[in-house]
């Protein structure tokens, strides 16, 4: 079954020469506009119940555009868009809220527009009060509240009642952590129990935590769909895209892709991870002592060289990472033509499970300014535990445990 | 057109919400709170009255009271307060409601209600307040104004028509916000409100059959101060063109439905 459909849809906005025309236009006359621009051009995807899909891209790649086509506030020049059930979005935290009403006032009037009646809030009111948890401010006049306590009720308002798609916008990262923790836990209860997300971001690490999938967008049409993992390496790979440099995705053996990209001044050449023997491991056990070992190759004459580098867990997410920048290790400038060995050291703390380790050559404090090389999943490695007491979770932690 | 109908049914809630929030609006943190709705007005009648009585008051025969003019011009307020109240809150209708239309699906036909039925709710309290002050004036309230009820409906077809063309209109072309204040002063002129209309030179008044306003003010004339039947003739003939007027602008509101949000 698919809850959400959009098929070939284009989105373009038309100017006329005059407004007049415009209006004229409407009543048949012969007037055509004098230019079109194109935001969305031929997007089409389909998604299930209970997915949970991001949606990320540059600014003015058309995210926002595509999500008011999905809720239905703009209508698409060409295709067709299907909802199966109701669509909330959290991107219009606040909406219609009028600040000379109390919290309360406002919760009828926001779900109003929402469509819900008297009486189907009635039902819910004190679910909404004890999800805001703002005491007795719910009962004030909204223009005393501060912009967190607007965030809270908005939030509760919103999600009074699972809808079969929710809109999550950049909104989420609003509000004190602990709201956040909150607002995070009833939207992965909604996907439970079937809701679709929609998440747009440029955070990775929520859209990882959160998504099943996601599209990548880029100047109004979709260039990626796929595993978050390997469409955000792409979007990070873009972000860094300068001229000349190039982006290229590999398979790997185990079907995972790897995303390489820059401007090639610089190269990783060879990269290992070797225990205290010298010996080159793939698997590492838990707190063995390791040694990562990075040959660079410099290609052309650049002015500086920093090494970037980075462990992530199996879905991407960074466990740790930094560079030879902040190590206060800056190359400049290399040698044209030699070869530079990298050794970083390090206890392989981590919990269970497969690792990679992404490698970045560029000449600053990031890969953003000039990106020479940038290659995710350079190396694999998986953690096993055969010393350790059993635990749970990506560190180690020596602990030790007393009572009386 | 069914489906015009069925989505006030279903935003109801919306509807009514939005009526009570305009209204909490106006009275929040005023000391005079709603009593600002009618101070405008009746300050509006106090002033043309007292300008003016001394030199038209021997007009009015069919009045029987001294202060027969003050009585025609508040009856002819009354209707004008809230034509001019509609069509001023139509301007604002989209072009104010951006933020909701841009993110949250409204239907657009939800927006003329709420403010027709804002602008009848004001208008009633101004009514209230010329009962008691025409009870005041020694003229009580006559059984004509049970026709009151038919009178605004016409009058709330005509501006809303009028509203509408000018709210589609006035979100690609702004200027229709400025015009539109002036052709209301214009029409307030060219309907006789502040003066009776026996005083136009008689090959003018001819004139003044071209003004779909006059009916409408004229029957607020009959039924509050002359305490006589209104022309229905006349007032169908306005109503028959406020109905063109509402498919008109309904029909805009259709066309323009899918660029709106675009250039909003």
């Amino acid at each position: 079954m698919t809850l959400l459909s959009v098929n070939s849809v284009s989105k373009s906005f038309r100017e006329y020469a005059s407004e007049w025309k415009r209006v004229a236009s409407w009543f048949g006359l012969p007037f055509s506009p004098v230019a079109e621009s194109v935001v969305l051009r031929d997007v089409s995807f389909r998604i299930g119940p209970g997915e949970a899909v991001g949606i990320v891209g540059q600014n003015g790649a058309g995210k926002s555009t595509l999500l008011k086509l999905i809720t239905g506030t703009l209508v698409p020049s060409l295709g067709s868009i299907h909802v199966n059930g109701r669509i909330a979005a959290i991107l219009e935290l606040g909406m219609g809220f009028n600040p000379d009403l109390t919290g309360r006032q406002n919760v009828y009037h926001a779900a109003s527009i929402m469509g819900f009646g008297h009486s189907e809030v009635d039902q819910v009111i004190h679910e909404i009060e004890a999800f805001a948890e703002i005491g007795g401010y719910f009962d004030e006049p909204m223009r005393v509240y501060s912009s967190g306590m607007q965030v809270r009720v908005a939030f509760a308002v919103a999600t009074a009642w699972r809808p079969e798609v929710l809109i999550v916008d950049e909104a989420l990262s609003v509000g004190d952590s602990y709201f956040q923790h909150k607002s995070f836990g009833r939207i992965r209860e909604f996907q439970q129990k079937g809701t679709t997300l929609l998440i747009v971001s440029h955070d990775r690490a929520s859209i990882q935590a959160l998504c099943s999938r996601a599209l990548l967008l880029e100047k109004g049409a979709i260039i990626k769909d796929g595993a978050p993992e390997e469409v955000m390496d792409f979007y990070n790979a873009l972000i860094a895209e300068k001229e000349n440099s190039s982006v290229e995705v590999r398979r790997l053996e185990d079907g995972r892709a790897q995303t390489s990209s820059g401007t090639g001044e610089a190269r990783v050449e060879e990269i290992g991870l070797y225990n205290r023997d010298g010996v080159a491991v793939e698997h590492v056990k838990v707190g063995e002592p390791v040694e990562l070992r990075v040959k660079v190759n410099i290609v052309r004459e650049i002015p500086s060289l920093v090494l970037g580098f980075a462990i992530r867990d199996r879905l991407g997410q960074v466990i740790y990472g930094s560079n030879t920048y902040h190590t206060g290790q800056v190359i400049e400038p290399p040698e044209t033509g030699r070869r530079y060995c990298f050794r970083i050291n390090f206890p392989a703390n981590l919990g269970v499970g497969s690792y990679s380790v992404v490698t970045a050559l560029h000449s600053g404090d990031s890969h953003v300014g000039s990106n020479y090389e940038w290659r995710d999943i350079a190396l694999v490695f998986d953690m096993v535990n055969t010393g350790k007491v059993t635990f749970q979770g990506c560190t180690w932690l020596d602990t030790t445990i007393d009572y009386d | 057109m069914r489906g015009w109908f069925r989505s006030i049914r279903d935003y109801r809630y919306f509807i009514i919400s939005s009526i009570r929030s305009e209204l909490v609006n106006q009275f929040a943190r005023s000391r005079l709170g709603g009593l600002w709705i009618i101070v405008h007005p009746l300050v509006m009648v106090a002033i043309y009255a007292f300008v003016l009585s001394a030199v038209l008051s021997a007009k009015f025969s069919g009045i029987d009271s001294q202060y027969a003019y003050a009585i025609y011009l508040t009856s002819g307020i009354l209707g004008w307060t809230l034509f001019s109240d509609v069509l001023t809150r139509c301007l604002g209708l989209f072009v104010g409601n951006a933020d909701l239309l841009k993110k949250m699906v409204v239907p657009k036909i939800a927006l003329p209600v709420i403010t027709a039925g804002a602008g009848v709710i004001n208008n009633l309290f101004l009514f209230l307040a010329i009962l008691v002050i025409f009870a005041l004036l020694g003229h009580g309230p006559s059984l004509h104004l049970l026709w009151l009820p038919v009178i605004t409906a016409v009058l709330l077809v005509f501006a809303l028509g009028l509203g509408l063309i000018a709210a589609v209109l006035n979100v690609f072309i702004r200027d229709v916000a400025q015009i539109v204040p002036i052709v209301l002063q214009f029409l307030f002129w060219f309907t006789p409100i502040v003066y009776p209309v026996d005083i136009i030179p008689a090959d003018l008044r001819g004139l003044i059959g071209l003004n779909p306003l006059h009916p409408i003010i004229s029957a607020y004339h009959d039924v509050l101060a002359y305490q006589q039947a209104p022309d229905l003739h006349a007032l169908a003939i306005t109503a028959a063109a406020g109905l063109g007027l509402v498919a008109l602008g309904f029909w805009l509101v259709r066309q323009a439905s899918a660029e709106m949000v675009d250039v909003l």
